[in-house]
């Protein structure tokens, strides 16, 4: 057994175990707090891939923000927690089916042996290719223009950022956009309805349907 | 340099793993922000088959592919995180079963 597949198996074992805590706990604090040792496992599994850079990544998106994210909405809403109140949904079982079915059809489809490991060159992950053109005179005389392809090995995120603002440069400004839109999106749907300088002067529907809410309480507990 | 010990069936086979488990999480529980959180770890098994196979073809495309949907998965649990405090002001729950009404 090799260090690396030792590593491996901890780490993997670790993550799914701590992902199958993520879905078992009751509390949610919880949920999230193993949610995060699943993402710190799996940015380690990256790195052992030789994506350095996305590991990097994972840990400050997602182990750094979304989960502060998470935590803070838990934090926002404190649910109160009822002792005999049901975890689980109405249909647990149709769940369980579906999910036991759904990895026995991974298992089946991945057996080891399917795709043959070549033997392990990570160098390309750490390359950059810079394009030149070349005057190439052909033996028949003529000069012909040839695009050159020269590759440098440097690190694993310099060639990520290369592969991006080059290759990937459009997507990526969609991708800003898209947070953007996303940004603007969270902030209108989460915000109060009122601050407190409008409440002074509140417009009259919010006055009726205030009124009418109030109506409806009475009639509900009359 | 590692080498490749660990084989892109191993790494197939744990991501199977974590995305059967998303699966079961966001079919059978209740809370929502256990289902969202659920919906993560199944973005996240993807980023793992992604990551194995740009190591197994030695492309970077595999790599790129996952930073965006990273950046998806940042925006899909803003937006998300923002509908359930909506959702738990508007009827004070964040139960998926009692959200059923399409008139708010």
């Amino acid at each position: 057994m090799s260090p690396a597949l030792v590593v491996f198996l901890v780490i993997g074992t670790i993550a799914v175990a701590s992902s199958i805590l993520v879905v078992a706990m009751r509390n949610p604090v919880h949920s999230a707090l193993f949610l995060l040792l699943t993402f710190l496992c799996v940015a380690i599994l990256f790195v052992m891939k030789g994506a350095e850079f996305v590991g990097a990544v994972q840990v400050l998106v997602y182990a750094g923000g979304i989960m502060v994210l998470f935590l803070f909405v838990v934090m926002l809403i404190n649910v109160r927690h009822l002792p005999d109140e049901r975890v689980l949904s109405n249909f647990w079982k149709g769940g369980l089916l579906v999910g036991l079915a759904v990895f026995l059809l991974f298992f089946t489809m991945v057996r080891p042996g399917v795709f043959h490991d070549p033997a392990a060159s990570d160098q390309a992950l750490r390359t950059t290719y810079t394009y030149r053109h070349r005057k190439v005179i052909q033996p028949n005389g003529t000069v012909v223009r040839k695009l050159i392809r020269r590759g440098k090995v440097v690190g694993n995120s310099e060639a990520v950022g290369m592969a991006l603002y080059t290759d990937y440069l459009v997507p990526f400004e969609v991708a800003s956009l898209f947070l953007l839109v996303a940004m603007i999106g969270a902030i209108v749907i989460g915000k109060r309805e009122l601050s407190a300088i409008e409440e002074e002067n509140i417009p009259s529907y919010m006055l009726e349907r205030s009124e009418t809410e109030h109506e409806v309480k009475e009639a509900m507990s009359a | 340099m590692l080498e490749a010990v660990p084989t892109t069936e191993a790494y197939l086979m744990l991501s199977g793993t974590l995305f059967a488990i998303g699966l079961v999480g966001v079919i059978i529980r209740r809370n929502m922000i256990t289902v969202l959180m659920a919906v993560e770890l199944m973005m996240n098994a993807v980023n793992i088959n992604l990551v194995a196979f740009s190591h197994r073809f030695a492309s970077l495309e595999g790599q790129i592919f996952t930073i965006f949907i990273i950046t998806v998965a940042a925006g899909e649990a803003a937006v998300g995180l923002a509908i359930i405090i909506q959702l738990y002001r508007l009827k004070s729950t964040i139960n998926v079963d009692e959200a059923r009404e399409l008139n708010g």
